[in-house]
């Protein structure tokens, strides 16, 4: 047996036995996502417990080194790590903007020192983190940002305003782009910082959108201190580690829809709203539209493949994955559309038990915010002409 | 999925053939001249010295079994040129069919001429507007056929037709000698300048293969893929073509290419381009696997390559301005071809409905 079978063997056998068997059943919506931290209220002693093992195991975090509290993974062990969780239907342990964002963010700009500080509890599920990137002047045009953080001597002293701050209510820390040196060009006098959201003088106020939820909220800064050893990288130096997880963020988008259409195919969930003639969809124009989303879904799995192997072999994704999120994003609108069309007034009902209180047409409304958050299509667009195609400046 | 060296050498080399000796350039010459075969015959005969029209035939009929993904860079590259030749009559359609369902003696016979470039095979399944290959009105009966056919892709020039026919039950592929009595065979040039042809068979002798349902299936599945291939090639020509012109072109006193309203058509259409490629070759090698969702795979990849194209071609003629409505000027060949591409073997509403049925809904 190889390594790598050995290791699945040992795998599945270790899932067997320790993942909760609630913790198999498919996601009913988003309060089964467990994002951890301090004010985390676990749904059950079944998330709790899953949490922990796998926090315990390193396989909350399976790529990242094991002294910063990950798995050590080698890409290849992730990936059967990660087959053999779908094979069992195991739920995700736990997930928030510390795994996705700043902990890659750390690990190639971080000093050992904040490593140590904060990976671990990362990786415990007890550190839930924020991003503040956006604010209210300073969105597609992300490097205007206007947030100061002056220099107290042994501290700085925040001040300013972020938007858009995913979750910033329920998170415990976070990372955050402010202006260090205000004389500097645009891209240069920004830094990258991390400070507790209980710190003195933060306060948060939820935006509620469109589609009913408030994932994301106002965030005001009123003096601020912060720490000077809370820079991650170069003073001066943020605008690289921002365009990094920008790139990573994107990179990440595989254009797979999330919550209730994850895993599931549109065609037969079509099918059991609109209604089959001759096993054929009712409906031949959804029928036809279904399928070029799908066909084009199936190109687009296809891209997102190569782009991958491409970069394993140390070809660099770089620009390519603006073309990913925009492509992904779109998709996923066009996705969602066609499920309202299917669903027809089913779909509609913002308050009832059957659809759990307006979940799909609050998903619906939701993922029109895909082609907006981290990077607008028309900004991806703009990079995709300059950056890939060599297209010139106005 | 990434090509192997292999894989990799073959596509370099055919690439530097077809753009040496298969350019637009001669499309435009054999169109010019009203040539009697309609292809290229020099291209041809230097395909076979190169294995390439054998790249599909087994290795004891004298063939490189190079396999689909190796046919579909062959494709690509016969695409960004436009190359007229009949590989993808002969080559894949011919080869995959008789080397899937032909008798020993029928392969023995017709495999080997097919890599020595000997012999030229054209694939007679259409009847009417669309492609219908399960609704087939041809019949096979007491080892005669009967039935129009249309868009016989190199029906003039080949010397073995493989007739699609039914018997009441199956549709199958039968041969028939394209100099057999009651066969009446009227070429029909097309708009892409390629070789098609309306052949009539009134009564006409036919011999059936061992398995001639299966070779209909594996030919038909064979050429959508190559042709998404093809496809996929045009299309990335056509984009490199126009993206060169955005950078050239001034109009009110600066490039073209600077204008953001072509930018992002520009970037969009790279991105189909980029995508189909990848679907195709993904497809390809479903094929070659054998892979459980290899019908779907191609029925999504011909699918694509057809709309693709066609945006890709219309995209090519708005950018180009004037000059790209010009009979002088290349990229009206690609646009023509882009839409009999994608009609043949299936256009996009046809894969798209085998799509959707594979699905489920």
């Amino acid at each position: 047996m190889s390594d790598l079978e050995q290791f699945r063997a040992e795998t599945r056998e270790w899932l067997q036995a320790n993942c909760p068997e609630e913790m198999r059943q498919p996601v009913r919506g988003p309060e089964d996502h467990c994002w951890g931290g301090r004010k985390w209220q676990f749904q059950s002693d079944a998330q709790r417990v899953w949490m922990e093992r796998m926090a315990e195991k390193g396989w909350t975090a399976p790529q990242w080194p094991q002294e910063y509290g990950g798995g050590g993974l080698t890409p290849e062990q992730a990936a059967i790590l990660d087959e053999e969780m779908k094979r069992i239907n195991a739920r995700t342990p736990v997930s928030n903007f510390g795994f996705w964002m700043l902990g890659p963010a750390l690990l190639k700009f971080g000093s050992d020192e904040l490593k140590r500080k904060h990976l671990p509890p990362i990786c415990r599920g007890e550190i839930r983190w924020c991003q503040g990137y956006s604010e209210p002047n300073a969105g597609s045009d992300l490097a205007s940002l206007q947030t100061r953080a002056e220099d107290k001597g042994d501290h700085f002293l925040v001040n300013g305003q972020k938007i858009w701050t995913s979750y910033a209510d329920k998170a415990d820390w976070i990372f955050c782009l402010v202006r260090t040196d205000p004389n500097a060009t645009k891209h240069n006098g920004i830094s990258f910082v991390l400070f507790d959201m209980e710190t003195p003088g933060v306060t948060t106020r939820p935006i509620e959108l469109i589609s009913g939820e408030s994932p994301f909220c106002e965030t005001f800064f009123d003096d601020v201190k912060v720490e000077k050893d809370a820079v991650v990288g170069e003073l001066n130096r943020g605008w690289d580690v921002a365009k990094y997880l920008l790139t990573h963020e994107r990179n990440n988008i595989g254009g797979e829809p999330p919550g209730y259409l994850k895993g599931r195919a549109l065609g037969p969930l079509a099918a059991e709203h609109v209604g089959t003639e001759n096993g054929k969809l009712a409906d031949s124009a959804l029928r036809a539209d279904i399928a070029r989303l799908e066909t084009d879904h199936m190109a687009f799995r296809a891209l997102v493949a190569k782009v991958r192997a491409e970069a394993e072999a140390g070809e660099g994704v770089g620009a390519l994955s603006a073309v990913l999120k925009y492509y992904g994003t779109e998709l996923n609108k066009r996705r969602y559309e066609l499920m309202m069309d299917a669903m027809g007034a089913e779909g509609l009902e913002w308050e009832s038990e059957r659809t759990q209180g307006g979940m799909f047409a609050s998903e619906w409304l939701r993922s029109k915010g895909n082609s907006i958050e981290g990077g607008t299509s028309e900004v991806m667009l703009g990079i995709v002409s300059k950056r890939v195609l060599g297209l010139p400046d106005a | 999925m990434r090509l192997n060296d292999e894989q990799q050498m073959l596509q370099d080399s055919v690439a530097r053939l077809m753009a040496d000796k298969g350019p637009v350039s001669r499309l435009r010459e054999l169109r010019d001249s009203r040539d009697e075969k309609g292809y290229d015959q020099p291209l041809w005969q230097a395909m076979v010295e190169a294995g390439l029209t054998g790249i599909l035939v087994p290795e004891e009929h004298g063939g490189i079994a190079f396999g689909l993904v190796g046919a579909g860079l062959v494709a690509q590259e016969i695409g960004r040129n436009l190359s007229v030749t009949p590989f993808l009559s002969t080559a894949v359609l011919g080869a995959t069919a008789l080397s899937t369902g032909a008798t020993a003696e029928q392969q023995s016979k017709w495999l080997p001429a097919i890599a020595e470039g000997t012999a030229l095979v054209a694939l007679a399944v259409d009847e009417g507007a669309k492609h219908r290959p399960d609704s087939l009105n041809t019949r096979y009966e007491g080892g005669k056929i009967s039935g129009d056919k249309l868009l016989v892709l190199d029906g003039h020039v080949a010397d073995l037709l493989l007739v699609a026919a039914t018997d009441g039950s199956d549709s199958a592929l039968y041969l028939v000698d394209p100099k057999a009595s009651g066969v009446t065979i009227e070429r029909t040039i097309m708009a892409d300048n390629r070789n098609a042809a309306r052949i009539q068979f009134d009564n006409v002798e036919a011999e059936p293969m061992a398995d001639g349902a299966a070779a209909l299936q594996a030919a038909l599945r064979a050429g959508r893929a190559v042709l998404a291939a093809e496809l996929a090639g045009l299309s990335r020509e056509v984009f490199e073509r126009t993206l060169g012109y955005l950078k050239e072109r001034k109009q009110f006193g600066r490039l073209i290419g600077t204008f953001q309203a072509l930018q992002h058509r520009a970037a969009q259409l790279m991105i189909d381009v980029t995508m189909t490629e990848a679907l195709a070759l993904q497809a390809l090698d479903a094929c070659d696997n054998n892979a459980d969702d290899a019908d779907a795979q191609v029925f999504a990849a011909k699918g694509k390559a057809a709309r693709t194209a066609l945006l890709a071609g219309q995209e090519g003629v708005q950018m180009h301005g004037g000059i790209g409505m010009t009979d002088e000027f290349d990229i009206g060949f690609f646009l023509k071809r882009a839409r009999a591409g994608g009609e043949t073997l299936g256009d996009a509403n046809f894969c798209a409905d085998r799509f959707a049925t594979l699905g489920g809904y």
